[in-house]
């Protein structure tokens, strides 16, 4: 600090022209100047052209009527719900496909990337395969072989597959019981939530007990049985508050019960697939960046070797793996648009359809610009927290 | 994706755009030396490519009319196949001289989208069309209730359906896709019950279908789809151009010219004929839309005139064989009026 303070009481020498502190902030100015000039000049064309063109512009239609039905609707719409809402809408159904999608991706990828490690031969080779195929495949033919070659196949509504616990599948999607609970099923929930709260107690405790005692808990156990018996005591406890309501036949379609459509059954499928492959390598790359040192430290701790991966390997490969990671599940999100294809109405499909509707294409592509970049933002946010407390703890 | 492409392109095309008032269509037409022409993505009867790649249907010919109007020749036209999601970004943008999509004229369109709608080209309806052999029984759309619908997303079909069902309390699961191609592929997979759009485009489509006889189409008409063609709002003079074309195929046809009678007609002395072919002496008929005063032969000369063109497209000559029922001139009963050329 003392070097650059006087570094900066040095008189300038010779003309100011010359002093590099003036000439850093005079052009720093400029091009700060000509970057806001050329926005409000972009800006500015397209509202005079806009008026020129007669094209109606301005954010009123998002509360005009909308007119129009959308096949999937996570929150209540019929078509005479405003333009925002079908808008709401579609930004609902990509947070569903994406988050759901991103669940999926990271089970089947760690799986897939752990398996690529393994010393079994043929997991070894099905896991490559597996990776080699839909890391090297574009997401929209995934999209389509889902669609097109998997589902679109399925017999039709009339001669289904009836599947076990009453559930059907056909070429029009995935159909089984929804849980109706009737009164008192709050207590379920209740008991559901007391029981996560005691779990993590329940850990806690152990985990300061070993600390001090080095004896050692059941956690695993205690907190299964916590969270499996205490909700399942409340549900005998309320009189048994369910019932099921299964699909049934109807002239066209199956009718009742929970009806998962084809098209984010194989947007979903076809994301998961498609980013898993990545993810895998992303895997593979962070446990193999864990120096081997580090296990046969480890093991000559006398660890077993469970432990060894959970407590040695697992956290210093997070750290590798967090940071791409975050670029796939952003990378997810975004290949989400591509629900366009196969007409699964997420923001993508529904902002282009009321940008058609409005013939506002300036705005609606600006809400859809907004929209993404804000997803990707709270992802990379929720992301970056994740990879803080995994960070190397410097002491 | 190629909508937001197109909607990128549009924002970017307005943003750049010199605000100075540009030269009109006509004089940019000219200088280019063809028409570039919004068609569909393939709509049997409208627009859709042959076997050798050549646009045919009643959309495309009328493009080569007013490329005939303009250059004497039908042939100096380029056709920009467009979704209908991506009509009117490509027209407003200028990506596109003119729209001539099976494009419903709606007060909307006219107004708030800054489109100018030249005429009717093809008075229609939507309807309903089934798989009889999948679903006997079903003879009118108000049994369709329950009933999975595809249909186009970004189209007036749209609108009217959810319009429809909600007027008659029915239900219905909408399976909604961006591309003409995409609908008929998941109606022929049975995705849906039923496929709604213009009566005449159900006709087309049926005839792509992997078994045509067994799709029927529902008698019921459940809204006016005046289709027609459409310029940039703010051009008169292009606007002109496309009107009177439009006007010119019903006079001839009102007046009897044919493709194969053209060349006597010139020697006509029926005033009104004259008129229409500009053989009457010191008319400048033509000249005053800015084009050449034989404008009317070479459009004939190059596509017939309207009765000519809707038989050879959608009518006997073609496999759809629609009738002309509304769609005949008016002196026929129907709906298609000229007003003179004079």
């Amino acid at each position: 600090m003392a070097s650059q303070e006087i570094l900066r009481e040095e008189p300038s020498r010779g003309s100011f022209i010359n002093d590099p502190r003036i000439r850093g902030l005079f052009f720093q100015t400029l091009v700060v100047i000509l970057l806001f000039s050329s926005i409000w000049w972009i800006v500015h064309n397209v509202i005079e052209n806009l008026q020129r063109l007669h094209i109606a512009s301005g954010f009123q239609f998002l509360n005009s009527r909308a007119g129009f039905d959308i096949s999937d609707t996570p929150i209540a719409y019929t078509s005479d719900a405003t333009y925002g809402r079908a808008l709401v809408v579609g930004l609902l159904n990509t947070i569903i496909v994406a988050v759901v999608g991103i669940v999926l991706a990271t089970i089947i990828g760690f799986t897939v990337g752990i398996g690529r490690l393994s010393h079994n031969w043929l997991i070894r080779k099905i896991c490559t395969v597996y990776v080699e195929i839909f890391r090297n495949i574009p997401p929209l033919l995934v999209i389509f072989f889902w669609y097109s070659g998997v589902l679109a196949v399925l017999p039709p509504p009339r001669e289904s597959y009836h599947l076990p616990f009453g559930s059907f599948l056909n070429q029009r999607g995935f159909y089984f019981p929804r849980a109706v609970w009737g009164d008192g099923s709050w207590l379920i929930g209740a008991a559901f939530v007391l029981a996560l709260a005691m779990a993590w107690f329940v850990a806690r405790r152990a985990r300061q007990r070993q600390m001090s005692t080095g004896q050692q808990f059941p956690v695993f156990w205690t907190s299964f049985g916590l969270i499996i018996g205490l909700p399942l005591l409340a549900f005998l406890l309320a009189g048994m508050p369910l019932t099921l309501d299964f699909p049934k036949q109807s002239t066209f379609n199956l009718t009742g019960g929970f009806w998962v459509k084809p098209e984010f059954l194989s947007l979903l499928l076809a994301l998961s697939f498609y980013t898993a492959a990545f993810i895998a390598e992303i895997v593979r790359a962070g446990i193999r960046g864990v120096s081997k040192g580090q296990t046969e430290a480890a093991a000559a701790l006398g660890l077993r070797s469970g432990p060894v991966l959970r407590l040695v390997v697992v956290p210093q490969a997070m750290r590798i793996v967090i940071p791409p990671l975050t670029s796939q599940y952003l990378n997810l999100t975004k290949n989400s648009s591509l629900a366009i294809a196969i007409g699964y109405p997420d923001l993508t499909a529904t902002a282009g359809t009321v940008l058609n509707q409005t013939g506002q294409a300036v705005e609606g592509v600006f809400i859809m610009m907004i929209a993404y970049l804000v997803l990707s933002l709270v992802t990379s946010a929720v992301m970056n927290v994740v990879n803080a407390r995994m960070a190397l703890v410097e002491r | 994706m190629k909508h937001i492409a197109f909607g990128i392109l549009g924002a970017a095309t307005l943003g750049f755009m010199a605000s100075a008032a540009s030269a009109g269509t006509l004089d940019t037409v000219k200088q280019k030396g063809f028409i570039q022409c919004g068609v569909s993505t393939g709509l049997a009867g409208f627009s859709a490519p042959d076997d050798k790649g050549d646009w045919k249907g009643i959309d495309a010919d009328f493009c080569r009319a007013v490329a005939a109007a303009v250059f004497g020749d039908g042939s100096k036209v380029k056709f920009t196949p467009l979704s209908a999601k991506e009509r009117f970004t490509a027209l407003q943008s200028g990506e596109i001289d003119i729209l001539s999509r099976n494009t419903t004229w709606t007060s909307n369109r006219d107004s708030a989208l800054g489109l100018d709608f030249v005429g009717v080209t093809y008075y229609d309806g939507q309807g309903f069309m089934i798989n009889a052999k999948k679903l006997p029984g079903v003879n009118s759309a108000l049994q369709l209730s329950g009933a999975a619908v595809c249909v186009q997303s970004g189209t007036t079909t749209e609108l009217n359906l959810a319009d429809y069902f909600k007027k008659n309390k029915m239900e219905y699961n909408p399976v909604v896709f961006e591309k003409l191609e995409e609908v008929n592929a998941a109606y022929d997979a049975g995705r849906c019950d039923a496929y709604t759009t213009d009566q005449s485009g159900l006709y087309g489509i049926r005839l792509t279908l992997s078994s045509p006889a067994d799709h029927v189409v529902l008698p019921e008409i459940i809204s006016k789809e005046p289709l027609g063609p459409a310029v940039r709002q703010g051009d008169d003079q292009w606007a002109h151009v496309a009107r009177w074309t439009y006007f010119a195929l019903l006079n001839a046809e009102e007046a009897g010219i044919t493709q194969a009678n053209i060349d006597e007609m010139k020697t006509s002395t029926d005033p009104n004929i004259q008129r229409l072919l500009g053989t009457e002496p010191d008319g400048k008929y033509g000249a005053d839309l800015g084009l050449s005063n034989d404008w009317v032969v070479n459009i004939i000369k190059a596509v017939g005139n309207y009765g000519e063109m809707f038989e050879r497209n959608v009518g006997s000559g073609s496999p759809l064989k629609i009738a002309r029922g509304i769609n005949a001139l008016w002196t026929k009963g129907g709906l298609q009026y000229g007003p003179p050329i004079r």
